[in-house]
């Protein structure tokens, strides 16, 4: 591969990829996009701050409560270089990116807010898109049974693109919020964001980008994206599991009530009313996950030093590599785009006559390849395409084609097994 | 390759060649059961005669092998036989299926579906081999009803 990028050192910094599994085979993991692999830069920062500088962050008066809270500010400071917020009180940590996009969906029709562009009822409208995550799907359900706002969405082409032929008539001066993902975990299709952005604007709705699959593939930059609202989560990007992130424009936290109430939210608490703390941590309400912070701000570390461009060239050559290799098993059909155009590294298909738990449990079983099978939390997609679940292979930096040869070698034998 | 044991020929055979599939007239009642965790469906009917008989069972569906394979040795083991008789081959095959390999199947009461032994060392497709078989166990209670 011709990217000025060693594959192989790579996968030296992640110890779980060297185990072997039972009965000595090999691992193949390709399943990044469910939860990635840890480097031991993570592991270790996590490792040091347990053991040398933990204490609560924001509110203790010593040593090891100023170092805690160091790190754990200096790790916001990461999210936000990270993804070029202009400022880093715009970072808030939630526990995952479905935390951050209802914590956005519960500013709307909330009493204790008084913005009008949250307010919200019958008659206004809320746009999402039939290729969601169910957690840029059920927030939103949940909005519109509180409040009476009609939920309404994009549907998807055949190829597996955003149908934004009715984007006019689906973003109005009724639509308070367009929520969609920059790039499917299914389709692995990356949304043309400028275009529906534009329109939002254009009617003065807010936007809200699921970017759970993008922010750890690619360079993603909140300015130049447009949006009001992003939302990743950090066990995709090479960091721990139990920390997530909304990035929001500024003034618009300060304009949003907040989301939980508790500990570090507020500025002053009576018995019978409290006022709160400026945003971020208004929205942080409790003791935060504190060392998946540090972690998180320690894999962003380590996925700059390696290169953002690097490892989106890394994954389109692997995901060129695998749409071609895939097309010679008789019987498959890949559910997404089959080119790289605007293409993220993650394949979903099908096996024809063979449902996917019998095609994910021999290849795990006979040659140690992890995909994942099912509906991927996006079960609307599917009913789309009328299948009940698909076989996803996804990509991350630390994969090789070597590893999409023995996927191919597995689905071959998944075909002589069930044929 | 413990997973290559778990697709029993028996199992194989009955998902290639699925036995009383499709949905039949006349029925005393009708469920519907799904898998959530893998989207994995059945709609099942029975009808009953005289005696506690199980003179129909007939289902339709879709899912993995397993859940299949185990609707289709449910159809035969189930349809001839009693209400009493059916619903003792289905506890011994939850009892089975619950075991995490750690029971003995009893042939003598499971018959075909002894072929499932195996499911029960994979606790993520145990769901799989019991959905007809908890659809059966409704289907009866309502019929009964």
């Amino acid at each position: 591969m011709e990217t000025g990028f060693d594959v192989e050192r790579i996968r030296k910094d992640f110890p779980a990829l060297s185990r072997e599994l039972p009965g000595g085979r090999p691992l193949v993991y390709l399943d990044s996009a469910n939860s990635s692999q840890k480097p031991t830069q993570v592991i270790e920062t996590m490792r040091e701050h347990f053991t040398t500088h933990y204490a609560n962050v924001g509110r203790a008066m010593h040593v090891l409560g100023a170092e805690s809270t160091e790190a754990y500010e200096g790790a916001r400071d990461k999210v936000a270089a990270f993804v070029g917020a202009p400022s880093r009180d715009e970072i808030v940590f939630t526990k995952n990116a479905s935390e951050a996009l209802n914590l956005v969906a519960y500013a709307f029709g909330n009493p204790a807010g008084d913005d009008p562009r949250f307010r919200i009822g019958p008659g206004d409208e809320v746009v999402i898109s039939e290729m969601e995550h169910h957690s840029n799907i059920v927030p939103w359900q949940l909005l519109a049974q509180r409040t009476g706002v009609t939920l309404r969405w994009f549907s998807v082409t055949d190829e597996g693109r955003l149908d934004l032929s009715n984007l006019d008539e689906l973003v109005t001066e009724r639509t308070k919020i367009v929520s969609i993902a920059h790039q499917s975990n299914v389709l692995g299709t990356v949304n043309p964001v400028d275009r529906v952005v534009a329109r939002a604007r254009e009617v003065g709705a807010l936007t809200m980008l699921d970017a759970s699959q993008s922010v750890p593939h690619r360079p993603v930059d909140v300015t130049e994206l447009g949006v009001d609202f992003l939302a990743f989560t950090g066990h995709k990007a090479v960091g721990p599991s139990g920390i997530g992130v909304l990035w929001a424009r500024g003034e618009l936290l300060e304009a949003m009530p907040p989301f939980l109430g508790g500990g570090e939210m507020i500025e002053a608490v009576w018995m019978d009313h409290s006022t709160y703390a400026p945003a971020p941590h208004k929205f942080e309400a409790g003791t935060p996950p504190i060392v998946e912070a540090i972690g998180l701000g320690a894999a962003l570390d380590y996925l700059s030093a390696v290169g953002l461009d690097a490892v989106a060239q890394h994954e389109r050559e692997l995901t060129g590599y695998a749409l071609e290799a895939l097309r010679e098993i008789e019987g498959l059909r890949v559910i997404g785009p089959e080119n790289l155009d605007e293409r993220g590294g993650v394949v979903s298909f099908t096996l024809e006559g063979i449902h996917p738990h019998d095609v994910g449990q021999i290849l795990d079983d006979n040659f140690g390849v992890a995909v994942r099978v099912g509906h991927h939390c996006a079960r609307p997609l599917h009913l789309r395409f009328g299948i009940p679940a698909t076989t996803r292979a996804s990509f991350y930096l630390y994969n090789t084609p070597a590893e999409i040869d023995a996927l191919v070698r597995g689905l071959h034998h998944v075909r002589k097994v069930f044929a | 390759m413990i997973a290559e044991s778990m697709y029993q020929e028996l199992i194989l055979e009955h998902y290639k060649h699925p036995q009383g599939r499709g949905l039949r007239d006349p029925y005393d009642s009708e469920v519907h059961h799904v898998n959530p965790t893998c989207g994995d469906e059945i709609t099942m009917r029975v009808k009953l005669g005289d005696g506690g008989k199980v003179e129909d069972v007939s289902y339709d569906g879709q899912g993995c092998s397993i859940s299949q394979a185990a609707a289709s040795v449910l159809y035969e083991l189930a349809t001839g036989s009693t209400v009493e008789d059916s619903l003792a081959v289905v506890e011994e095959f939850t009892r089975l299926m619950q075991s995490r390999g750690q029971v003995e199947a009893d042939e003598d009461v499971l018959g075909d579906a002894v072929a499932f032994a195996g499911v029960a060392k994979f606790p993520a497709r145990v769901k799989c081999a019991l959905l007809a078989w908890m659809a059966y166990k409704d289907a009866v209670v309502r019929s009964t009803e």
